[in-house]
């Protein structure tokens, strides 16, 4: 497998007046073009890992590690005017909530065409045809309709997948979605999986799967990467879930509540203090 | 304890109404946990909005504890009927203390021995006399959601309406929130009535379950059913097969289902596949 990125030891600290945070503590992990899911509860970095990977981390934050290697490139080397290449036109990320990612008073059309023409340098009609045929890729029955709509005017399952086809019209390499489901139902959420997947598979790309359902991840991605305080607990592939071994990933798997069995008092997961200070 | 007949909610008139609530109907007994499932839209809150007094525009007929209920709810009913939000980071007043948040219904209903009244409540969500004089964003989610979940026992209600109590929690989280939601239940013998997009969460809690979709209940069933796998309807038989994680296959089958009583489906163009 040759290795898309490879991180080693990224760290991720925020400095404020009363503390110093570590959001991230010393995360290693390589991947290929392959369906990556991070999974972890709130505050265990996993938005954040991400965010250091595009440099979106801002001051006060900083981003630390022996590595950043994104196909052969090392992140933390290249100046911003080299990293804005990269941004968008190699590593795309969608977001949880379409409704604060997208710009509310540009048309849907526009604002894809938008991504499209500042990556291609292509003529308008050029990218409005581009964009209609992304429109048509995320199975949005009617292109013409939606590229002039608001995103106001669109429910939240299509301002996702209008999301996606924004980061996709300049064809990365790496595709970052961070909990890019978690707001929707799970018949829509579904829809959505399947036509990243797709995606992902007809262009190549890798993807990145942040989501703090462990079920869906393991049904949707190759391997996963469980992370709480910072760091990685554990990394296993997503059809070895249930036989995870570290107790942290049990925990999680166990206070699920579940169709098939009984009800009763759900067990609750005992945080142990060793989590945090031992790396795997 | 609870019999709703032919609830109907409309918002909005003339061309731009939506008939959110259309007809529904079902029974919860006292000690009972009944559980409502639906996606966004179905209309499941807005039935727990009209029962609670929360919305005064419905219509049909509402018996709660014996007393067919007016759109205008008495002091006595609020006493009875309390109700807790999906979320704990908005349903608080951010510049209240847990104290004031759980002394004001004791004050609003003068049933006296606030200060004793607050500590038990505390108590009995399992959170201890030490978060008395705390703001909310002194607490994590699952705390929030215990204190509004005291400030609803604190009346001391037999009702409790639990509109997706642990959606906005991490999972370890919603596993203390529903075992103490369980435990209380038992202790007091409370009946419940909890909405939920989460057919886990439902299966787990309750016996009895109403699947709404588009404003209809579409099937009424038992959690013997769900847990087999086996509900009538095809609408029940998606989304429990969208809920058991993702599918290739079924996500190519999915379907919308319609309900040819729909006045209208919005003005946008709304063309989810």
């Amino acid at each position: 497998m040759d290795a898309l990125l490879d991180v080693r030891n990224l760290r991720v600290t925020f400095k404020t007046p009363k503390e110093t945070v570590q959001a991230v503590r010393g995360v290693s992990f390589t991947m290929g073009r392959e369906k990556l899911g991070i999974v972890g509860e709130s505050g265990s970095g996993k938005s954040v890992t991400c965010r250091a990977l595009l440099g979106l981390i801002r001051p006060p934050g900083r981003i630390a590690a022996d590595h950043l290697r994104f196909d052969g490139l090392d992140l933390l080397k290249i100046d911003s005017r080299q990293m804005r290449h990269i941004r968008g036109r190699r590593i795309a990320m969608v977001m949880q909530d379409p409704k604060y990612s997208l710009n509310p008073v540009m048309t849907v059309g526009a604002q894809i065409a938008e991504a499209y023409r500042i990556h291609a340098r292509a003529s308008r009609s050029i990218a409005r045809r581009k964009t209609l045929e992304m429109l048509e890729a995320v199975r949005i029955r009617h292109p013409e309709q939606v590229y002039d709509a608001y995103p106001h005017q669109v429910s939240g399952g299509m301002g996702q997948r209008i999301m996606i086809a924004m980061m996709l019209i300049p064809d990365p390499d790496l595709l970052i979605a961070d909990e890019p489901t978690s707001a929707l139902d799970v018949t829509v959420q579904l829809q959505l999986l399947a036509i990243m997947d797709d995606l992902v598979q007809e262009r190549g790309m890798g993807l990145v799967f942040i989501s703090h359902d462990l079920n869906l991840v393991a049904s949707f991605c190759d391997r996963i990467i469980i992370m709480y305080a910072g760091r990685i607990m554990e990394i296993c592939n997503a059809a070895d879930l249930q036989q995870a071994r570290h107790p942290y990933t049990r925990g999680l798997l166990d206070c699920l509540p579940r169709m098939d069995t009984p009800p009763g008092k759900l067990p609750v997961l005992r945080r142990d203090p060793s989590w945090e200070e031992g790396a795997p | 304890m609870i019999r709703v007949r032919d609830l109907n909610v409309t918002f909005g008139r003339g061309r731009g109404a939506m008939h959110a609530v259309q007809g529904v109907s079902f029974d919860v007994g006292a000690g009972e946990i009944f559980g409502i499932v639906g996606e966004s839209g179905s209309g499941k809150s807005t039935v727990l909005n009209a029962l609670c007094g929360l919305n005064r525009r419905w219509s049909g007929t509402v018996t709660i504890d014996g007393e067919t209920q007016s759109p205008q709810r008495s002091r006595a009913f609020h006493k009875k009927v309390q109700m807790v939000f999906q979320d704990p980071y908005g349903s608080l007043h951010p510049r209240h203390t847990v104290d004031r948040i759980l002394s004001e219904p004791v004050a609003i209903h003068s049933l006296g021995k606030t200060e004793a009244r607050v500590l038990q409540a505390l108590e009995e969500v399992g959170l201890g006399p030490a978060f008395r004089f705390r703001y909310p964003h002194q607490l994590s989610g699952g705390q929030r959601q215990r204190v509004a979940v005291a400030r609803a026992l604190i009346l001391e209600p037999r009702i409790l309406l639990l509109d997706e109590p642990t959606s906005a929690l991490d999972v370890s989280v919603q596993a203390e929130v529903l075992n103490l939601l369980t435990g209380l239940q038992g202790r007091r013998n409370l009946t419940y009535i909890l909405v939920s997009h989460n057919l886990a969460v439902v299966a787990h809690m309750c016996r009895r379950i109403a699947v709404m979709n588009r404003g209809i209940i579409v099937e009424e069933l038992s959690v013997e059913t769900l847990r087999e796998q086996s509900p009538e309807h095809p609408y029940t038989r998606q989304l429990l097969s969208a809920s058991r994680g993702y599918d290739r296959a079924a996500a190519a089958n999915i379907e919308e289902f319609e309900t040819n009583t729909m006045e209208k489906k919005g003005h946008t163009p709304e063309v989810d596949a």
